[in-house]
């Protein structure tokens, strides 16, 4: 899993039907330290994140395990609000 | 599996409630010579290890399995901590 700040929210008229009425977020991957790195990245909301706020992403098939996503196609879900990260000195 | 170190904990509140009780650690990949390769991630836990400890790892939905029958939304989960490794 990778943590993310979420930056945005993405809207669609026209999708998948299983992606109806699951609220899609656009989020940047960070390291603990919370330096962006990577991709930006479309990701669907399990637990009512909003922009702003550091999230854990879980990415690929293991996505579809969050709650309310089995069968949907998706390869990135928000499974929760990270309160607090918590790096040893020196790494 | 890849090995890594462990360097850090993450705490949520707001969570999927599959992960409620599973220990979310903060991973630094590394090479065999020991350094640092990669971008660092978050994995649960399956096998109690701690911030300090060298571990290896499972990426996808493997990550979950420990966890079996419960379907922890997981990519990558620590199975193993690492006494030591010997190169040839």
């Amino acid at each position: 899993m990778h943590l993310a700040r979420v930056i945005g929210t993405v809207v669609a008229t026209r999708k998948d039907a299983r992606l109806v009425s699951n609220k899609l977020l656009v989020a940047r991957p960070m390291d603990p330290h919370g330096k962006a790195e990577g991709n930006y990245l479309v990701a669907v909301d399990t637990v009512d994140a909003g922009v702003g706020e550091t999230v854990l992403i879980v990415s690929g098939s293991s996505a579809r395990m969050a709650a309310g996503l089995k069968d949907c196609p998706v390869d990135a879900a928000i499974v929760g609000i990270v309160d607090t990260v918590d790096v040893a000195a020196g790494d | 599996m890849q090995l890594a170190k462990v360097i850090g904990d993450v705490v949520m509140t707001r969570k999927d409630e599959n992960l409620t009780g599973v220990t979310l650690l903060v991973l630094q990949p590394l090479a065999a010579d020991g350094s640092n390769i990669g971008r660092t991630l978050v994995a649960v836990d399956a096998v109690g290890a701690g911030v300090g400890e060298t571990v290896f790892f499972v990426r996808g939905k493997e990550a979950s399995f420990p966890f079996y029958p419960t379907e922890v939304p997981a990519d990558a989960g620590i199975v193993g901590i690492v006494d030591h490794w010997d190169l040839g």
